[in-house]
């Protein structure tokens, strides 16, 4: 084992840990605008996932009938896509169910819940039991290989990238957008808020969809690392409030925080100790902060 | 309770001891001199025990998850035993009597299966049962099967270190499986050090473990990695750069579920793949070769006793049979093969007992020969497992497996290897 093999397997294991932390926190993000900026618990967050990998897959099946041209450069609209159905389904939701039940935070959790069960049955019903992988275009698989032993993953790149522009363009809107303006005067108090004019229910309507839609974009992106089936969300939802609310519920910067800290922990203890130990020493790690500190790492200052 | 009704033509099923004592002893003869009774059908000892026969139907059930997370993999196994029960009844039936089969769904919950096989055993007093996936699911079906005296076909390739009166294992046990491949990677492809991964339950962990003492105490080889991951982890970055430091000659896994596409997938981003790395999985059949998809598992091996591709009459015709009833782009994989076999078995211990009795099936089983098997010819062993060949097939562009190694002889099935535990 030479010293250019153990630098390889530095860099190669920095960057497993940062692809981890850019998995975490896209599956964190649209949690954190939901429950962070609304305070609403969305236990069907990982559906909206599913909707958006299964968007990814019905363009590839389309592709693929259209023509073979088409399976190469599907890929970025299919995320598009993505985001708009969920998007879409977020604002059906919103309006159908969670704007009945802003009063009442423990209801919001039993009906999400429900309704992750209920799209979970129409997957199955309607999709099918079996797992499915869409067929991505050559560019996104395989690895980078700059020199000889040192292979960087494609799709972990491009799930860094993709996850850097969605987060960027969320803390941009958030802080430099009249909505950015709205959703954070609605947060820090609603009833004034109202007072000056800003239409809350609008503005929950935005925030919500927005958030469902990100978790498309999500769901979409994780389909270069794994399959998609009716229950891929229960798989994602766990880590996903665990980000949150690590992170502490009302601030997106923590979210970034927490996905980074949790990320490399479980990467790091992960290349030393077995799979099953990494994630028990990583839950340890998080159950020991949060009890020291109840509200996550990053509070917000504001008065409740 | 329906097929009491069903029942009432036939005296001889009445569960009532002394009655049929008496019956037994006037004997078959005299039991022929009574007009409307004495056809062949009605033999005494067919059905001594009050299960749901008639003179025309026998009652099986079929207990698998619909369902729920393992309904991915047990689809195959309903299909296959569907189409070898309806080819039974085209074939006239068991002992002159058709197959019905009353289906129930164990929604991969380990509670319901136990639930649905007592309602199978007792109210419905099937004859036998095909059916169960998971050893978690064989696990929590097996105290019912034994009070009850009922029998289970059981159809996957499992941990072995079991054995029951009351189940037919048609799959392979682990040592079956395992042995093979290793003593393969071994003289053919000169491995000799092992990176073993699994998904973290009991069938990788046991595998595992036998896997670890047949490389460290009889090949003399080295185990440098044992890994496992939690069922339907997708985070495999770090599981490379193991690999990597390690640089082992051969990569034994046993990654099921979600978690199997994740990691072929993760392999290949690596740079990890078929040309530069030999690899032999336990896990991958034609079934998971849908989702992992040929481009990713290209160059890597799979043991198993059966793929779709093997090249023999009797594959040729159930391939032929699965793809007409099921659509063309249905696969066939190992476990599916095996789920076929379980009626044809049955039938053929029944036919040797000339009973349905479960103690007689049972008595009967050892020593079945098949010689239609779509895997080639199978017999079944005393330890109620099948002796069967084992092989190794390279996974192609296309999903598809050609077979590059084949046991010369059917090996004997083994779930309690001395020295092993």
């Amino acid at each position: 084992m030479s010293f250019d093999d153990l630098l390889n397997i530095v860099i190669m294991q920095g960057f497993a840990g940062l692809s981890l932390f850019a998995v975490l926190l896209l599956m964190g993000l649209g949690l954190a605008i939901i429950f962070g900026q609304m305070g609403v618990i969305n236990l069907a967050h990982g559906e909206f996932m599913t909707i958006g990998a299964y968007t990814v897959y019905l363009g590839s099946t389309l592709a693929e009938f259209i023509s073979p041209n088409w399976v190469n450069t599907y890929f970025p609209f299919a995320i598009v896509a993505a985001f708009l159905i969920a998007f879409f389904a977020g604002w059906l939701v919103e309006w159908g169910l969670i704007r009945h039940l802003y009063q009442r935070p423990l209801d919001t959790l039993l009906a999400t819940w429900g309704l992750s069960l209920g799209l979970q049955q129409a997957f199955r019903t309607f999709i099918g039991p079996k797992e499915v992988s869409p067929t991505l275009p050559d560019w996104i698989m395989g690895s980078w290989a700059p020199s000889e032993g040192l292979d960087i993953p494609i799709n972990g790149m491009f799930v860094l990238a993709l996850t850097l522009f969605v987060t960027g363009a969320v803390l941009l809107a958030l802080h430099r957008s009249r909505w950015g303006l709205r959703v954070r005067s609605t947060v820090s108090n609603r009833a004034m808020a109202n007072a000056v004019g800003i239409n809350t229910q609008r503005t929950d309507r935005l925030t919500f969809s927005i958030g469902c839609g990100i978790a498309g974009v999500a769901g979409a992106a994780f389909t270069t690392i794994g399959s998609t089936g009716p229950t891929s969300g229960s798989l994602y939802i766990v880590d996903a409030f665990l980000v949150v609310t690590f992170g502490g519920a009302a601030s997106l910067l923590g979210t970034v925080v927490s996905a980074f800290g949790i990320a490399q922990t479980q990467s790091i203890t992960e290349f030393f100790l077995s799979g099953s130990m990494a994630k028990m020493i990583t839950l340890s790690v998080v159950v020991l902060v949060l009890m020291l500190r109840p509200q996550g790492l990053f509070a917000s200052k504001i008065r409740r | 309770m329906k097929h009491h009704n069903d029942t009432s033509s036939i005296s001889l099923e009445t569960p009532d001891e002394s009655r049929r004592r008496i019956l037994l002893a006037f004997g078959a003869i005299s039991m022929a001199a009574i007009p409307g009774i004495g056809s062949a059908k009605s033999l005494p000892g067919v059905n001594t025990t009050g299960m749901a026969i008639t003179d025309t139907e026998v009652t099986v059930g079929q207990l698998h998850s619909a369902t729920g997370t393992m309904a991915i993999s047990e689809t195959g196994s309903i299909q296959a035993e569907q189409l070898a029960i309806d080819q039974i009844n085209a074939m006239g039936g068991i002992l002159g009597r058709k197959i019905k089969v009353i289906k129930e769904d164990g929604a991969s919950d380990w509670p319901t299966f136990a639930e649905k096989s007592k309602k199978l055993l007792i109210s419905d007093k099937c004859a036998a049962v095909f059916g169960c996936w998971t050893s978690a699911s064989r696990k929590a079906v097996l105290p019912v099967f034994e009070r009850e005296n009922g029998l289970l076909y059981y159809p996957t390739f499992y941990e072995g270190l079991e054995q029951s009166k009351n189940v037919i294992y048609t799959g392979q046990e682990a040592t079956q499986q395992i042995l093979f491949s290793l003593d393969w990677a071994k003289t053919e492809k000169k491995a000799k050090s092992f990176f073993l991964i699994g998904s973290d339950y009991i069938w990788p962990r046991t595998s595992m473990k036998i896997a670890r003492k047949h490389i460290e105490d009889f090949q003399k080889g080295k185990v440098v990695g044992e890994e496992y991951y939690p069922l339907g982890s997708t985070n495999f970055g770090s599981l490379m750069n193991k690999i990597k430091l390690q640089k082992p000659d051969c990569i034994l896994a046993a990654v099921v579920g979600g978690s199997n596409v994740a990691f072929y997938k993760a392999l290949k981003a690596a740079g990890i793949v078929g040309s530069k790395q030999l690899l032999v999985t336990l896990s991958v059949t034609e079934d998971e070769m849908t989702g992992v998809g040929g481009a990713n598992f290209e160059g890597f091996y799979s043991s198993m006793k059966y793929f779709q591709s093997l090249e023999n009459d009797n594959n040729k015709k159930f391939v032929a049979a699965f793809k007409e009833k099921y659509g063309p782009n249905s696969v066939i994989g190992d476990v599916t093969q095996a789920a076929y076999l379980g009626p044809w078995l049955w039938k053929a211990a029944v036919e040797r007992a000339q009973s349905f009795d479960v103690d007689k099936v049972v008595a009967a089983s050892p020593g079945i020969e098949l010689t239609t098997a779509p895997e080639g010819y199978v017999k079944v062993h005393k330890n109620h497992h099948l002796w069967s060949k084992s092989r190794i097939a390279i996974g192609m562009p296309d999903a598809t497996f050609k077979v590059v190694a084949e046991s010369p002889e059917l090996i004997e099935p083994n779930p309690f290897p001395k020295g092993y535990q």
